[in-house]
């Protein structure tokens, strides 16, 4: 019987010790580095650790507050407004921060609002005052919101979707009030939800990484994840990293554990057309969803819109003639290709595997990979190498399968849906053919979902191709991605060539996002 | 007298076949209308709400034109097969909606509430919650909400469709019950030719989105020959 589970499962079970390895063994290193030097794990615990534990947590609920609660009013808009022109293009925009680089978003909203910013003239004027600029707690959360404030938008409004038609039926035949139907029907559907919503951004802003890095100020605004990277890179602190990294991983994890608990609504697709003449929302209604809707449009869509006026001011063609530029090109592409393919390998094997069981927990513990950051296990792989060689000479190792299983999670989520309905049509008939294995998957998944497959590898490739996390960790003079350099030019203050690749590295993750988009379109329309 | 006429209304979904209903409902009768999937039965109880705007023609009820009257100030109420209660409100909630939608009751209104209840046959089941109770059950609950809004026209979109075939039989008695205490008028959309038999007054028949005439109900003892009815039927009538 177990023989029979391993045998028929080898290659998925191949791809959880892969998992269990890289992320194990990272913890056990981290583990038994703590366990070495006792004294030093709790002598980290001191005011510094406390004055950073404080800030992480108070941006991450300032920042999940304000992406919040106006994601409620902003779903609830959209979703009073089933049918009007330009609004796939507003869904559209609240897709993009999804695969937008966070050094990018970041670079966005200072050009706009910096202290050099095009809103400084006004902001000066209007605080009488001038303009200090966003870095520090302001820029954190502002950046937060806008990555996490269209994903709770996009999550409530999946909620209300699933409201079937008949009750706006019934809302309409029992002359509800707009504030009558928010508090019977649209708050109910959205209170389902909010807890699980609230709970994932939460998480997400406790733990990000480059957006601290880029708009924190100094020890003011730190946060534990960059004070690991800061403990590993600069201060020569291992056991500081070490502590901080167990604390920053039983957080996650506590915090994963109770958001899993909470249900995130399931995409329902309501009739939009038949649901169109049912709301009529009166002329004020009306007036003040479509300023709602406008305003996020517009905030989400202006720092990117300064991204591509500072980048065509500064002179992209020279500066991708750089050899410097180049290498930094072509290693981020081979990186992110690297990465993108061993992540759909990952994911395909866990999700044919023979036993449902196997792909069942995999799909479960895709959200646990979420939260163990790349810094936590970047970390623990930086401890556990350095008595051995010199952790930045397996950068790029580290880099591609770290990149591999953050993308992970996405991946799964992507392809599992197709996937399921791929096996529930095939398995009897290739069970009884005797097809199986790589096989099967050369005659019916590998054809059938090729689309799903390769909007897959377009989406894990443009997170890779974005991501600074591990970069920064391992990086040095010898290994150059895309966002490193961009980092190193911003801080050698070489703002020009920062905006030249801070255009070019949006495009092709916009555009990776946009192939991938086409994908599953195509595949959806057939 | 007429309770409502729709005449000439015609109606089409983006795309698809252009519906024509041209027919009237007198005050008191019990109307079923009987068609195949997908033939427009649902539509035209919809355009009667006002969940849909007719492109042409108009809705008359009484003396009223309704074509363009909020579906809240018309004079129907309606049921659904399902959905008919929100699920985080007690029954009474449920039912209390269809006279003060704040769900701020006065003690009279509490009062209609309790009698609505025990007219359906739910004395003391409105402090639980839609789950609590059987498919027959909610539709009894949905059903004193449409009792206690008191329009004249009811609405059914095969609200029984889902029960079993006696407890199908006790709702519609039920429902005639309540018809002929109040005189509503009863517009039943069922795929069941016994249903409709045991139930309506007059039939009517949809197909290719048409329905321009109604029937008395003996007519489903003996469709005309050759008519789309009597094809509709089919072994019904091979076994009468």
């Amino acid at each position: 019987m177990a023989s029979n589970l391993i045998n028929q499962n080898k290659t998925a079970l191949a791809a959880l010790g892969f998992l269990a390895l890289l992320t194990g063994g990272a913890l056990l290193a981290l583990a038994v580095a703590a366990l070495q030097s006792s004294s030093g794990f709790t002598s980290a615990f001191d005011t510094y650790f406390l004055r950073i534990a404080g800030f992480t947590l108070w941006q991450a609920a300032l920042s999940t507050l304000l992406s919040v609660v106006p994601a409620v009013f902003v779903a609830r808009a959209l979703h009073r407004h089933p049918i009007f022109f330009g609004r796939s293009l507003v869904l559209r925009l609240m897709a993009l921060p999804l695969a937008l680089p966070a050094l990018i978003a970041a670079l966005g909203l200072l050009a706009l609002f910096g202290r050099a910013g095009v809103a400084a003239p006004f902001l000066s004027w209007a605080f009488d005052t001038r303009w200090p600029g966003i870095y520090g707690l302001g820029g954190i959360v502002l950046a937060h919101v806008f990555f996490n404030m269209p994903l709770a938008t996009r999550l409530f409004l999946m909620a209300l979707d699933a409201v079937p038609n008949d009750h706006w039926r019934l809302a309409a035949q029992l002359g509800f009030t707009p504030f009558v139907r928010f508090r019977l029907l649209e708050w109910p559907a959205i209170k389902s939800t909010i807890s699980g919503v609230a709970l994932i951004v939460f998480l997400l802003c406790a733990t990000s990484f480059t957006l601290v890095l880029t708009l924190g100020g100094g020890p003011q605004a730190t946060t534990i994840e960059v004070a690991i990277y800061q403990a590993l890179r600069f201060d020569y602190a291992p056991q500081r990293a070490v502590a901080f990294a167990i604390v920053q991983l039983v957080f996650a994890l506590v915090i994963a554990a109770i958001a899993s608990r909470f249900v995130v609504a399931e995409p329902v697709r309501n009739n939009d057309v038949l649901r169109a003449k049912l709301m009529r929302p009166k002329s004020l209604e009306a007036m003040m969803n479509i300023t709602l809707m406008a305003a996020a449009a517009i905030f989400i869509a202006a720092p990117m819109l300064a991204i591509v006026a500072r980048g065509l001011e500064a002179d992209v063609s020279k500066l991708v003639t750089q050899p410097a530029v180049i290498s930094a090109i072509l290693t981020s592409l081979t990186l992110a290709s690297l990465a993108s393919i061993l992540c759909c390998f990952l994911a395909t094997a866990l999700l044919s595997a023979r036993s449902t069981t196997i792909t069942n927990y995999a799909l479960r513990g895709g959200g646990v990979l979420l939260s163990v950051s790349p810094i936590v296990i970047g970390a623990g792989w930086f401890v556990a190498l350095q008595g051995v060689i010199n952790p930045l000479k397996a950068a790029p190792v580290l880099i591609v399968a770290v990149n591999a299983i953050m993308a992970l999670p996405f991946v799964l989520h992507m392809l599992a849906p197709s996937w399921a309905a791929s096996r529930a049509r095939h398995d009897r008939l290739a069970a009884s053919l005797g097809v199986s294995g790589f096989t099967r998957f050369r005659l019916v998944e590998g054809i059938a979902l090729r689309g799903p497959i390769l909007a897959a590898l377009a989406f894990a490739a443009a997170l890779s191709l974005g991501d600074l996390g591990v970069v920064a960790l391992f990086g040095s003079d010898n290994l150059q991605t895309l966002p490193s350099l961009l980092f190193a030019r911003l801080g050698s203050y070489r703002s020009d060539d920062a905006a030249g690749l801070a255009l070019l590295l949006m495009v092709l993750c916009l555009g990776l996002l946009r192939l991938a988009d086409l994908l599953i379109d195509k595949e959806t329309r057939r | 007298m007429k309770a409502v006429s729709l005449e000439n209304v015609r109606f089409a979904y983006p795309g698809n076949e252009q519906m024509r209903f041209n027919f009237s409902v007198g005050a008191g009768e019990r109307l079923a209308i009987m068609g195949a999937s997908g033939s427009g039965k649902s539509t035209l109880l919809h355009l009667l709400a006002g969940f849909e705007t007719p492109q042409s023609g108009s809705i008359i009820s009484g003396n009223m034109d309704m074509t363009s009257v909020e579906p809240a100030a018309r004079p129907v109420s309606i049921l659904f097969q399902d959905n008919n209660l929100f699920g985080h409100l007690t029954v009474s909630q449920n039912i209390g909606l269809g006279i003060a939608p704040r769900l701020k009751f006065s003690k009279a209104e509490n009062q209609a509430v309790e009698i609505a209840l025990t007219k359906v046959g739910l004395t003391g089941l409105g402090k639980r919650l839609p789950y609590e109770l059987s498919g027959g059950e909610r539709q009894r609950a949905a059903l004193a909400r449409a009792l206690l809004r008191d329009k004249p026209v009811l609405l059914l979109d095969e609200p029984f469709a889902a029960l079993g075939p006696a407890m199908r039989v006790e709702m519609l008695d039920l429902v005639m019950q309540l018809q002929i205490e109040k005189n509503l008028t009863v517009i039943m959309v069922t795929h069941n030719p016994d249903d409709a038999e045991h139930f309506a007054t007059r039939i009517g028949f949809v197909e290719n989105g048409q329905l321009s005439a109604t029937m008395p109900a003996d007519a489903l003892q003996q469709p005309p020959k050759g008519s789309a009815l009597a094809d509709y039927l089919g072994s019904k009538q091979n076994k009468t």
